[in-house]
This record gives C-alpha cells, sequence and structure tokens, in this order.
C-alpha cells in the first residue's frame, strides 16, 4: 500500500522553480473549489514525478516531474495561487 | 525568522563539515559550515545531494537541528540499516568533507519565536529533529511561549538530545515534556510501555480548550496516529501541522 | 552533476545481467504509485475495449477469467532505473482481448481505476507483446502491484504497464497519457533510453 507525505516535501522541487516558498502559498483546488495550504496537500513521491492531491477530495492539483536541466509543472488542478512574498 | 532578502530560486550549495557528534549508537548530528548560509526558520529542512564518481547520485530530505542562525547549522541523521544515503552519513562523513546540499526549505511547518500563543509538539523517533529546532528557537529568543513535548521513543538508547531536553525541562520556563516509550523504559523505573495514547497526549493545562498550535513529525503511521488522537480529543484539524517522514521513518 | 561526494558508493549498480542502459537491477519489487491504491472489488470490477466507432467489448471478472489465459516470464524495466528480471505472471494477452474488435485504429490509450492513463501504439499491445495480468509470482495480484488486473507490455518502460486498468480505447488519433504529458517520452523504449521528450 502507498501512502502520502505532507506538502512540506513540495518545497524543496518547487523551490528550484519557485523564488518565494509554495508550501504557505494557498491553492484552490480546480476540482472541489476548497483552498488549502500547499503544505497541506497530500503529496505522492513514489512514482516517477511527484503528484500532489487535495486533502479534501484526493483530486490531483498539482504534478511536476525533474530532470537534469528540465522540469515539467502542471498545474491545472489548482485554479488560483495565492503567493506571500516576504519582506513587503 | 529568516526571510530571504532577495527573491531567488533554491540552488545547490557546498558545506563542509565542521564536526560530528554521537547523539546514539546509530543518531549523529553533523554541524556544518555553508558560506552565505542565510539562516534558517525552526522547522525547516534542508536537501542532502551525494554524486559517486560515475555521476550516480541520490538526494534525501534532513530537517535542521539547530536553532536559527547564520553561517552554520546542525542535521541529525539516523541511520537506517539498509539506508542508502543514511549510513554514509553518519559512518563515512569526517570533518572536513564537503557535503551538497540546498535549502532552508519549507515555508509551512515552521515556528516563530514571535508567536507567544502555545505549541504542543508531538515527535515520533527521529521526527524530534525539527521539533528540537523549534524549541532550540525558543531559548535562544528567550520566548515565554508555552511548549509541551510528546517524545516517543522505542527505549531511553534512542532518546535524542537527551541531556538537553532533561536540562531545559528543569528550569521552570513553560516548557513541559513526557517521554512515551514502546519497547523498554528505563531501568528501575516503572513506566507504562505502550504506543501513544489520548491520555498522554493530553495535560493539566494541555487540553483541547488550550487550543495550541500542534506539530507532529515522524513515521507516517506515527503521525497519522497521533493526528487522529488530537482530532478525536477535539483539537482543530487547521491547528495541527504535520510532517511524515515515509514509512521508514527518514 | 553535483560535487563528489568522497567514499560514496550508493547502492550497487554494476552486475553481470545484461541491463537497457541507465537501468540497475533490484532483487525487491518496488511500488510506485501517483495517488492512493484503489481496491477494486473482483464482483464489481469490469474491463472493456472500446473501438474508434464507438463499439463496445466489456468483460466482467467470471467472464475475463473464463478467457484462454498464459504464464510467461518477463523483465520489467522502471523509468525510476531499477529493473526486475524474470518476473513470473498470469495473464490474458491482448491478441486475445482484441480479437473481436473491429478496428484500424493505430492509437490505445488505457484507463484505469484511480484516474491513471498511459498511451500506446495499437501495434505494441499484438503478437504477443502484451497482456492483462492477474496472477503474479502464482499469487493473486497484489492491489498495490495493480490488482485484481493490470496492463503488462513489458517491452516499454513500466509506466506503460498500466496498474488497475479498467478500458483501452482504441483511436484513431494518438492521445498522451498521465506521464506522456508531463514530459515522458511518448513511447518509452528502455533499449534506446527513451525517458523524456526530446530523447
Amino acid at each position: 500500500m502507498t501512502t502520502h507525505l505532507d506538502g512540506n516535501v513540495l518545497a524543496g522541487t518547487l523551490g528550484e522553480l519557485f523564488a518565494v516558498d509554495i508550501t504557505s502559498a494557498m491553492g484552490q483546488c480546480a476540482s472541489c473549489g476548497t483552498s488549502e495550504a500547499m503544505g497541506e496537500a497530500l503529496v505522492y513521491t513514489d512514482a516517477p514525478g511527484m503528484v500532489a492531491r487535495c486533502r479534501t477530495c484526493e483530486e490531483v492539483v498539482l504534478r511536476v516531474n525533474r530532470t537534469a536541466g528540465r522540469a515539467w509543472l502542471d498545474m491545472r488542478g489548482i485554479s488560483c495561487l495565492e503567493l506571500r512574498i516576504p519582506g513587503e | 525568522m529568516a526571510r530571504a532578502a532577495v527573491l531567488g530560486r533554491l540552488t545547490w550549495q557546498v558545506g563542509t563539515v565542521a564536526e560530528i557528534l554521537e547523539e546514539t549508537a546509530t543518531a549523529r548530528t553533523i554541524v556544518l559550515d555553508v558560506p552565505g548560509w542565510p539562516g534558517h526558520a525552526a522547522g525547516q529542512h534542508v536537501d542532502v545531494r551525494l554524486t559517486a564518481e560515475d555521476g550516480y547520485s541520490t538526494q534525501r530530505s534532513y530537517s535542521i537541528a539547530s536553532a536559527p542562525g547564520p553561517g552554520r547549522l546542525e542535521l541529525t541523521v539516523q541511520r537506517l540499516e539498509d539506508g542508502e544515503v543514511s549510513p554514509y552519513l553518519t559512518d563515512t562523513l569526517r570533518p572536513g568533507y564537503p557535503l551538497e546540499l540546498r535549502g532552508p526549505i519549507g515555508g509551512w511547518f515552521v515556528w516563530d519565536p514571535a508567536e507567544p500563543g502555545p505549541v504542543l509538539l508531538v515527535a515520533g523517533g527521529s521526527g524530534m529533529v525539527p521539533l528540537m529546532s523549534m524549541i532550540r528557537a525558543r531559548a535562544a529568543a528567550g520566548s515565554g511561549a508555552p511548549f509541551r513535548l510528546v517524545y516517543s521513543v522505542r527505549s531511553p538508547q534512542t532518546v535524542l538530545y537527551a541531556a538537553e531536553l532533561e536540562r531545559l525541562s528543569k528550569t521552570a520556563d513553560g516548557f513541559e515534556m513526557s517521554y512515551v516509550y514502546t519497547r523498554s523504559g528505563p531501568p528501575g523505573v516503572k513506566v507504562r510501555i505502550g504506543r501513544l495514547t489520548p491520555v498522554v497526549l493530553s495535560a493539566p493545562g494541555w487540553t483541547s480548550k488550550t487550543a495550541p498550535a500542534v506539530f507532529i513529525c515522524g513515521p507516517t503511521g506515527f503521525v497519522e496516529a497521533a493526528a487522529s488522537l488530537l482530532v478525536r480529543a477535539g483539537h482543530d484539524q487547521d491547528a495541527i501541522k504535520t510532517e511524515r517522514f515515509g514509512p521508514s521513518g527518514g | 552533476m553535483g560535487i563528489v561526494s568522497p567514499g560514496f558508493r550508493g547502492r550497487p549498480r554494476s552486475g553481470r545481467e545484461k541491463l537497457p542502459p541507465g537501468q540497475y537491477l533490484v532483487t525487491d519489487f518496488p511500488v510506485l504509485s501517483a495517488g492512493p491504491t484503489p481496491r477494486v472489488d473482483t464482483s464489481s470490477w469490469k474491463f472493456s475495449i472500446t473501438t474508434e466507432a464507438g463499439q463496445a467489448h466489456s468483460w466482467d471478472w467470471a467472464e475475463f477469467r473464463a478467457l484462454p489465459s498464459e504464464e510467461f516470464q518477463v523483465d520489467l524495466h522502471c523509468v525510476t532505473k531499477w529493473s526486475k528480471l524474470r518476473t513470473a505472471w498470469r495473464g490474458v494477452s491482448l491478441d486475445t482481448l482484441l480479437a473481436q474488435a473491429q478496428t484500424s485504429a493505430e492509437y490505445a490509450l488505457a484507463h484505469c481505476y484511480g484516474g491513471y492513463t498511459t498511451n500506446l501504439p495499437v501495434a505494441d499491445l499484438l503478437d504477443g507483446q502484451a497482456w492483462v495480468a492477474f496472477e503474479y509470482d502464482g499469487r493473486p495480484l497484489a492491489a498495490e502491484h495493480g490488482g485484481p488486473a493490470r496492463l503488462l507490455v513489458p517491452h516499454l518502460y513500466l509506466w506503460k504497464s498500466a496498474k488497475w486498468v479498467r478500458r483501452i480505447d482504441l483511436r484513431a488519433k494518438d492521445e498522451p497519457g498521465f506521464w506522456e504529458s508531463l514530459g515522458y517520452h511518448n513511447y518509452g523504449d528502455p533499449w534506446r533510453e527513451q525517458r523524456y521528450w526530446g530523447d
């Protein structure tokens, strides 16, 4: 049986792509409309890529595939992302 | 709490091992000098990357154990028997060796010493590491925020930071703690052996009515059990932050 | 490439077995998943094939198990670099399942309980190259490895061997599946190391 990790685990890979911390960002799930901190997402990492799912409805909110020199990011599962920008 | 002055993406840096401290028979604290290290928030982690001579590389995440501060950071690593990375860090690394890392990582599972509210920390095994960073941050900042630690371990021999935790719980400044022993307890002391229970999680002044911020960290099974007990005891789900280490416990 | 870590060797990588480029051998059977393990009872399980003309053929578990099946041994190659050799399965050949389908479709899209999808050329499903497998190592296929039944197409990377398969659509137009739409190679031949787009 596979279990998930918590959204904190997104911070490393997405920290290479985003200039601000993604785990404290609020994401609105495109499937069920619930807004949650990305740190609360259910993240599956035992896979060819990282898959984050909504804590409420379990649909995919974000996917990322990382290899040397390239990354693919699918955020169709998030309809809106509110990011905290530090120092302002 | 450390904030980046300029927005930028995470990149790999090379630190140098300054010291290796023995915490238990199988756990080590690695003290690293990282040039330009901006400091970190209590609860954050780093990703460590190891590369073999043929170019094969692998990486793992490790929580930062030290209190926030620039230049130097400490990681506590538990050696896993079939581990690919942890035995290298606990047994092969020497002072002077380089270690590639990126971080600090994570803005959600963090505690800010400016927050005055009560905090309940629930640690399973090596899940103690990021929570220790919070305890140390609290001490360094002179924070009076009430802290309670429930630390579940297999036996007294597997306790991380035992002496420091004992010292801190003796200074009556609002830090208290309880151990949960799952396999064996201290010799000569009558103590309950078994997993986490609702009774241990609650204490005078530490019920769901206290509404503490809760941080739970450890192996996945432990985190799920602890979170479930706390929610059933009336704690607000939104006040609980969890960091699962995965089935092997990091 | 990062700096070399003095004294780090990592898990054993060389050996006498001939493996596709970049792979290493494992003896356990790693479980990879993009989500929670679907729990599908055989009493409600159904497998369908639909054609580009909209015709569908379905089998429930009893009907599926009544089809001729075969035992076979194959090597598995996962794009995450592990390979497991000489794994033993029992399954129904896609040649059997596609025998009745009237189709000239060139492409297939597999759909699974839990939402996973993967695409393949129909030609790669035929001629003894693919099965819907329901037993591993002589026992009913465990849920974590794709049970009650999974697609098995061992000549391609293992992400094409869709776990918890429920339907295969035969299509005139190719449509990339779950990983193929996130950078993984559309075809995925391990011997040509086709892991990512552009490989």
